[in-house]
């Protein structure tokens, strides 16, 4: 098997997933430059909501793509409404307050909706009934399933359905100019307000799509996965250029393939008994064929951070971003 | 006005009222007992809080540098007394050796993180700080392979308690006929350390040092203008905040006896980040208030909400621990919409919000 072929293949999924959280992030950061915090446990609540859904109805005997599709439908609307409360009330008063103080607020949303969550999901790892039978293809030497095929063409339809939403139509044009100046955008008519809180409910029904293709892909949820993924996403927002929605679908792609293939290569190219010069130095402990591995694909997580800290300091625009640079 | 308050025409009340607040704070540990013996203890993690989110101060309030990986620098100072005096690698070294090496190595990395990020502003430098904090994690978490040096997942254990000659800080011994437990004794160390902090804190914000700080983060142009080095005064605010924070883990390590990289997660930072900004970023007894208020709070709520439920319910509905998350959580947001300058906010960052609300 082709190594790889195979780690860019599972980079590709896990990075598109990146990607659509991603989006969340950057399109309230383009408009009202707020980190929202709160984002990655959107994701989780998301993903707990299928959780229940498709284990109630797997027994029922319904199709599983159906039960799937029934999941989604009910996690979007919880994490739309909690995306739109959170706006309400969490942020909308906060909007003239210091910079720090939005992210605070954002910061205390965070917990509580995670140890909500520990209410009604407790503490424990719980596993996604695997109700869709996995399929695998073969791809040039890699392998890839169907539902790697699925979360591939769910989330650039996605990522197609956003870029024409903010691209071609009014309330488009109403974000990006929100994004651009909200006071004057608001003097053409736009209403501010509105926007802005569609923008967040928009993003929160994405998390919720993300939040079941990630629960579908590993087969589990609990709720502390949304943290990580959080920060991962986010990472691919900046590395793609905040604010900037293409830049936020190519980051995530290309944090995803970063990740698959610097985890997939470390643990080979830190292997210090590969280089001659320092085998003498190891002496028998890479005698016949020991190895010597410095950094193991444990280190996996440490990618998106390392990744996110050069592009600041070499491009701190971004990948795409052109008008960034000092908002901050 | 009240006149027992007017300390502008008596300025002896001032004396008197430290005078009280000092005779609270030495009597405090064995009240504390009579209520119970883990109070102590919950007082003196509050300590290791306050001189947490003080050290942190130096970097948000006064330098205005958000630094949201700051557990790091505290994670650098508990692992480099750890790895100092603990049978991991059979080293025994005195505390007061320890704790300046552990302050320096954090300042190392306070340098090492705030070099690369001098030109990031506001919240990208809080997202490359916050990745800094999880690398530094992941690294504690996984460098026990090829060579062991953490100890990995599994944390190191048997860690040195502080002694003086004969005197050992963690066992009870009576003292005048007293009987002094060990964590009362850490009390007291540790509140003569927080006492010696806070004079260095409250003398530097209003020195040459503070002044720039005060004037990098109201204007870096500006305070560049007026000839103040930034770039050494921004690394110079990491290093001072980092050290704060190593010698805050050091005593942490040496209190616990065991750690591990479970202890240095990115909730914690966001708890030390949490107390600034509620205390008042910038405004010292705000960042004291803050850390207390933030430390006790969630302690209180873990020993009445139990005996509440069992009275109301007469069962366990909700664990306390989920409970205590919520209202912390719930009371970071209202705080944050209430006051968002804090509860005790610093003089320029009132004159500051109101500017804003003016343009």
């Amino acid at each position: 098997m082709d190594i790889f072929l195979q780690q860019v293949v599972n980079g590709l999924t896990l990075g598109s997933v990146y990607a659509v959280v991603a989006l969340g992030y950057t399109m309230v950061y383009g408009i009202i430059q707020l980190i929202n915090f709160a984002h990655g446990e959107v994701v989780m609540i998301g993903a707990m909501v299928a959780f229940t859904v498709i284990t109630s109805l797997a027994a029922a005997g319904m199709p599983p793509l159906l039960v799937v599709m029934l999941g989604v439908a009910c996690a979007v609307p919880v994490c739309m409404a909690i995306g739109y409360a959170m706006e309400r009330l969490a942020y909308r008063p906060l909007r003239r307050a210091p910079r720090l103080a939005p992210l605070i607020s954002a910061i205390g949303v965070s917990i509580v909706l995670q140890y909500l969550a520990v209410m009604v999901w407790t503490r424990n790892v719980i596993a996604f009934p695997q109700i869709i039978r996995i399929q695998t293809y073969n791809l040039a030497g890699a392998t890839i399933t169907n539902v790697q095929l699925a979360i591939l063409a769910l989330c650039f339809a996605i990522m197609a359905g956003l870029a024409f939403l903010v691209y071609r139509t009014r309330l488009g044009t109403a974000m990006r100019a929100t994004a651009q100046n909200p006071q004057v955008a608001g003097l053409m008519g736009v209403d501010v307000n509105r926007v802005i809180a569609t923008t967040f409910v928009i993003g929160a029904g994405l998390a919720a799509v993300a939040g079941v293709m990630v629960g579908t892909y590993y087969g589990i949820a609990q709720y502390t996965m949304g943290s990580v993924l959080g920060l991962k996403a986010f990472c691919a927002a900046v590395l793609g250029g905040i604010g900037n929605i293409p830049g936020a679908m190519l980051g995530g792609v290309v944090l995803g393939i970063v990740e698959a293939l610097g985890a997939g290569y470390i643990g080979d190219l830190t292997d210090l008994c590969r280089y001659a010069w320092l085998e003498g130095l190891l002496g028998e402990r890479c005698a016949g064929g020991g190895h010597f591995i410095l950094f193991g694909s444990n280190y996996q997580d440490v990618f998106a951070f390392v990744v996110l800290i050069l592009v600041l300091v070499f491009r701190p625009s971004g990948l795409l971003g052109e008008r960034v640079g000092d908002r901050a | 006005m009240i006149p027992l308050f007017d300390t502008r025409n008596n300025p002896r009340l001032v004396w008197a009222g430290v005078a009280v607040v000092a005779l609270v704070l030495l009597v405090l540990p064995f009240a504390l007992v009579q209520v119970g013996t883990s109070w102590v203890r919950i007082t003196n993690y509050a300590i290791l809080y306050v001189l947490l989110a003080l050290g942190l101060n130096i970097v948000v309030g006064f330098a205005g540098l958000l630094d949201l990986g700051y557990i790091a620098f505290y994670a650098v100072g508990a692992y480099a007394y750890a790895l100092l005096a603990s049978p991991q690698f059979g080293l025994h070294l005195p505390f007061w050796a320890i704790l300046p090496i552990g302050a320096l190595v954090a300042a190392f990395f306070g340098v090492l993180l705030g070099a690369p990020t001098l030109k990031l502003r506001g919240d990208y430098l809080a997202i490359v700080t916050l990745g800094f904090g999880e690398i530094v994690r992941i690294f504690l978490n996984n460098l026990s392979r090829p060579v062991n040096i953490t100890n990995g997942p599994q944390g190191i254990a048997r860690i040195d308690p502080f002694t003086v000659g004969g005197f050992d800080f963690s066992s009870a011994q009576s003292v005048l006929g007293v009987a002094v437990s060990g964590p009362i004794k850490y009390y007291y160390l540790l509140l003569a350390l927080i006492v010696a902090i806070l004079v260095v804190n409250v003398r530097l914000q209003n020195s040459r040092i503070g002044r720039a700080w005060e004037a990098v983060r109201e204007d870096e142009t500006a305070a560049r203008a007026m000839g103040i080095n930034t770039t050494h005064m921004k690394l110079l605010a990491f290093a001072m905040g980092a050290s704060f924070g190593g010698v805050a883990g050091g005593m942490f390590s040496a209190i616990q006896g065991f750690i591990s990289p479970e202890s240095f997660v990115l909730v914690e930072s966001i708890m030390v980040v949490a107390m600034v900004v509620l205390g008042g970023m910038g405004n010292i007894w705000g960042v004291v208030l803050g850390a207390l208020l933030l430390s006790f709070v969630p302690e209180v709520l873990r020993w009445t909400v139990e005996p509440v439920q069992q009275a109301l319910f007469g069962r366990m509905v909700v664990e306390p621990e989920v409970i205590r998350m919520l209202i912390f959580g719930l009371a970071l947001v209202l705080i944050m919409l209430f006051r968002p300058a804090g509860l005790l906010p610093s003089a320029v960052r009132k004159r500051e919000l109101a500017d804003e609300r003016a343009a």
